[in-house]
C-alpha cells in the first residue's frame, strides 16, 4: 500500500468516467436466525450521513429465504434511515453461505452500481466482504472506526486503527467502485428509529440452483448464551485492570457489578493472567463497548484499551496514580486505592438503589 | 494430501513504539515473528498430515528477511517452504496480495495438486482478515472461514466437514476439496520444534520465487504491488490525545464513602440517562 502523493501540488482528482454511473450508499443488512445484527443499523445511521453528504440515496441490502421476515427487515431498514431496499429472496439463502451470498451481492452491485458498500466486521461480514471485493476487483478497507466523505474528490475516507491502535490511518479507494468498508460492531452509534419512515423495495433474483452449490450447512449449533457475557451491548460495565493486583481483589469488581446488574470487563493483562476470560477483554484486540456508564478501576488507560471504551457516555476512573492517562479522558476521576474506593462505591450504589426502590 | 499454509512475517506488535514527534512507526530493533494467528493454521495442517499423511508446504510473500519465518515453520515440521519475493510486490494491499499468492499456489499445483490452503484468521499488523477470502475466490476454491475445528476429511472422496464460528453459534459445514480454510485461534497449540526438524530446517533450501517463477506475466504487472492496489493510505496520524480531562473528585475528609457519594451525586445530576438506567435495576 502506498502513501498518497504529498499534499503540496495536489492535482485535481478526476474519476474515471466509466465509474461515474456508480451512485448511492448501500448497507448490507446481516441477519442470522431471524435476528438482524445490530451493527447493520449502526451502519445505517452512518450510511445516512454519508448519503446526505453526497446527496444520494441510502439503500439496505437484504438477502434471505422468502417470507415475512426479510420484508420486515426491509421495513426496519427504512425506519433506521434507508430510502430503499434491494431484496433478494431464495430458499438457497436460508443460511449464510459464502458462495450464494457472494454471487447474489456481486450481481446486485453490478446491476445497480452503488458507489459505497458497507458491511459489519463480523464473521459473516468479513467473510462476504473479502469475497465480494475480490470478485469485483475493488478496494476494501477493514475494521474502520470512522467514515466520511473527502470533500476534494467525493471519495470515501475510511479511518482505521493500525498497529494495535497506536496510530490511525485514513484509506481511500480512488479509482475503483464500489468503495467498500467493514466496521466493527458498537463503533458507530445506534441511530434513532423512526417508526413512520417507509421506502421502496427493489427485488432481484439470485438465479442459482442448490445442486450447483458445493458447501452445505449440516447443522447450526446455537451458542448456549446463558453464561456468555454480552459485553458489547451492556449499558453498565465495571472493568478492572492490572492495578487490582491480585485475582482475589478482582472480586471487588464482581461485587460492584452484581449490585449494578452490570457486565464485568477487563484490560488485556488481566485476561492474560487468566483472572477472567477473553470474552471480557475491552479494547483493540478485545470488544468495543459503548455503555452508558463505564467504571474503570486500576486501569491505566493505554490507547489499546481506550479505543475500545472511550465512547462510553460516562466514565468513572479509579487509579492511585494522579498522572494515569485514563484521567485524560474519563468523565470523573478518583485518585485513590481501588481496594478501598470500590467497596465504598458498591455501598453508595446499594443505597441509591434502595432509595429508588422506596420511591417506587 | 497436500496442504499449503500461508504465513506472514510481522513485527512483534507488543514491542512497537510510535515516534512521539514524527508519528512514524519505529521498527528498528523490533523482532519479526510469524503472525501468531498463522501458527494455529500451521499446527492444524501438521495434525492433518500426522493423521492422513501427505505434504505441508508453507509459503509467504514478503521481503528476503521473511525467510526466517519459513525456516521456523520448517523446524515445526513443514516439508517445504517457498518465499515469494520481488520488488514488484511492494506496496500490495489485500487485493494485490491475494493475486500474487493465488498465482504462486497455481504454480505449486503444477508439481503437486493442492487439496487445501490454510491461512490464519488475520494478521496482527494489517489485521484485515481479507487475504484468505481473496485467495479462495481467485483460485475458485471453496471458502471456509473462521473454522474452529476440522471435524473430518476424506481425502479419497474429496470431502471435508468443519465447524465454522458464525454469529451466535457454530455452523457445521460439509464441503469439497480443494478448499481454503481460515483457522480460528485458540483451538490448538503449536508443537515444539524437534531436534531433527531443527537440523533439517537449517539445511533445507527455502525456494526463492520472483514474480516470473510465481507465474505472473508482464501483462499482470498491473495486478500486483502498488499498481494492483485499489486502496491508498492518504493520511497517518496519532489519535487525538487530551480530549477532555476528567473532573477530579476530591473531598475534604478524604473518606472513600464521601468520595463515592459525591461522584454519584454529580453523575446523577449530569447524566439523567445513567440515573434512569440504574433506577431500572431497583
Ligand atoms: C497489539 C496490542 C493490542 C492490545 N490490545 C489490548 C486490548 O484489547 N485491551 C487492553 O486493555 N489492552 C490491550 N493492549 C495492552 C495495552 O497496551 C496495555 O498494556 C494494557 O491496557 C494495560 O492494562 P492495565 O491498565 O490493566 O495495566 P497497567 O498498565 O499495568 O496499569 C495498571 C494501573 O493500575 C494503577 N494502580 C495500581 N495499583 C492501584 C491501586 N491499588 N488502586 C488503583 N489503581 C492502581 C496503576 O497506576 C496503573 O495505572 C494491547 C497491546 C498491544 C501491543
Ligand atoms: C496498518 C495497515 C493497514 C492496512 N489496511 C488495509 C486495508 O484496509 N485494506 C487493504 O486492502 N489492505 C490494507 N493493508 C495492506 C495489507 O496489510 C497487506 O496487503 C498485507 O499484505 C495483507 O493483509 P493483512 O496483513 O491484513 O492480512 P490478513 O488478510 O489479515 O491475513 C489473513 C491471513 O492471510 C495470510 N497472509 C496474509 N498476508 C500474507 C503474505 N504476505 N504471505 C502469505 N500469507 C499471507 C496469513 O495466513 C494471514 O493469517 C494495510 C496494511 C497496514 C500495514
Amino acid at each position: 500500500m502506498s502513501e498518497a502523493p504529498a499534499k503540496k501540488g495536489k492535482k485535481k482528482f478526476e474519476l474515471d468516467p466509466r465509474l461515474a454511473s456508480y451512485k448511492g450508499v448501500w448497507v448490507f443488512v446481516e441477519h442470522e436466525r431471524g435476528q438482524v445484527h445490530p451493527v447493520s443499523w449502526e451502519l445505517m445511521g452512518e450510511g445516512r450521513k454519508l448519503a446526505d453528504m453526497l446527496g444520494v440515496e441510502l439503500a439496505g441490502v437484504v438477502m434471505g429465504a422468502p417470507g415475512d421476515e426479510t420484508r420486515q427487515f426491509c421495513d426496519e431498514a427504512f425506519r433506521h434511515g434507508a430510502d430503499l431496499c434491494y431484496l433478494m429472496q431464495d430458499d438457497i439463502l436460508k443460511d449464510y453461505r459464502n458462495e450464494p451470498f457472494t454471487k447474489g451481492l456481486t450481481d446486485m452491485v453490478n446491476a445497480y452500481e452503488p458507489e459505497i458498500l458497507l458491511l459489519g466486521a463480523t464473521t459473516q461480514g468479513r467473510d462476504l466482504a473479502g469475497s465480494v471485493a475480490t470478485t469485483l476487483k475493488t478496494g476494501l478497507t477493514a475494521d474502520c472506526t470512522g467514515l466520511t466523505i473527502d470533500p476534494d474528490n467525493r471519495s470515501l475516507a475510511a479511518t482505521r486503527p493500525t498497529f494495535g491502535g497506536s496510530l490511525l490511518c485514513t484509506i481511500v479507494t480512488l479509482n475503483y467502485r464500489p468503495q467498500m468498508a467493514t466496521v466493527r460492531p458498537r463503533v458507530m452509534a445506534m441511530p434513532e428509529r423512526d417508526g413512520s419512515r417507509t421506502g421502496r423495495i427493489v427485488e432481484h433474483a439470485l438465479g442459482m440452483i442448490e445442486q450447483s452449490i458445493i458447501t452445505k450447512v449440516l447443522e447450526f449449533i446455537p451458542d448456549a448464551n446463558q453464561d456468555k457475557p454480552q459485553l458489547a451491548f451492556a449499558d453498565i460495565i465495571v472493568a478492572g485492570g492490572k492495578g487490582m493486583k491480585r485475582p482475589e481483589n478482582f472480586q471487588l469488581i464482581w461485587d460492584l457489578a452484581k449490585v449494578l446488574g452490570a457486565e464485568v470487563g477487563a484490560s488485556r493483562p488481566v485476561v492474560q493472567a487468566g483472572w477472567v476470560d477473553l470474552e471480557r477483554q475491552v479494547g483493540q484486540s478485545g470488544k468495543t463497548v459503548r455503555p452508558k456508564l463505564y467504571i474503570a478501576a486500576g486501569i491505566s488507560g493505554a490507547i489499546q484499551h481506550r479505543v475500545g471504551m472511550s465512547d462510553s457516555d460516562c466514565i468513572i476512573a479509579i487509579n492511585n496514580d494522579p498522572n494515569a492517562p485514563i484521567f485524560d479522558f474519563a468523565t470523573y476521576g478518583i485518585v485513590g486505592n481501588a481496594m478501598t474506593i470500590l467497596p465504598a462505591l458498591t455501598e453508595s450504589f446499594r443505597q441509591a438503589l434502595a432509595t429508588a426502590r422506596k420511591a417506587g | 494430501m497436500h496442504i499449503v499454509v500461508c504465513i506472514k512475517q510481522v513485527p512483534d506488535s507488543a514491542q512497537i513504539r510510535v515516534h512521539p514527534v514524527t508519528n512514524t512507526i519505529m521498527r528498528q530493533g523490533v523482532p519479526a515473528i510469524i503472525n501468531p494467528y498463522d501458527l494455529f493454521a500451521l499446527e492444524e495442517a501438521l495434525r492433518l498430515k500426522d493423521k492422513h499423511g501427505g505434504t505441508v508446504t508453507v509459503i509467504t510473500m514478503g521481503p528476503p528477511q521473511a525467510e526466517g519465518a519459513l525456516r521456523k515453520a520448517l523446524s515445526y515440521g513443514a516439508d517445504d517452504a517457498i518465499l515469494i519475493t520481488d520488488r514488484a510486490f511492494a506496496g500490495a494491499d489485500t487485493l494485490a496480495t491475494s493475486f500474487a499468492l493465488a498465482s504462486a499456489i497455481r504454480q505449486i499445483q503444477k508439481n503437486m495438486p493442492v487439496d487445501m490452503v490454510f491461512t490464519g484468521k488475520q494478521t496482527i499488523d494489517g489485521d484485515t482478515a481479507q487475504v484468505g477470502p481473496g485467495v479462495a475466490k481467485r483460485l475458485d476454491f471453496q471458502l471456509l472461514t473462521y473454522v474452529s475445528k476440522v471435524s473430518s476429511v476424506l481425502p479419497e472422496q474429496g470431502q471435508i466437514v468443519v465447524e465454522r464460528r458464525a454469529e451466535g453459534g457454530v455452523q457445521l459445514l460439509k464441503s469439497k476439496l480443494p478448499c481454503l480454510i481460515t483457522i480460528l485461534e485458540g483451538n490448538n497449540e503449536m508443537r515444539f520444534a524437534t531436534m531433527p526438524n531443527m537440523f533439517r530446517a537449517a539445511r533445507h533450501p527455502v525456494k526463492m520465487w520472483n514474480r516470473e517463477s510465481a507465474g505472473i506475466s508482464d501483462d499482470d504487472l498491473v495486478k500486483i504491488g502498488l499498481k494492483g492496489s485499489p486502496t491508498v493510505v492518504s493520511k497517518v496520524f496519532a489519535p487525538t490525545p487530551h480530549t477532555d480531562p476528567a473532573e477530579m473528585i476530591e473531598v475534604e475528609s478524604g473518606n472513600p464513602k464521601d468520595i463515592a457519594d459525591t461522584v454519584l451525586a454529580k453523575m446523577f445530576t449530569r447524566f439523567p440517562a445513567v440515573a434512569k438506567e440504574i433506577a431500572k435495576r431497583a
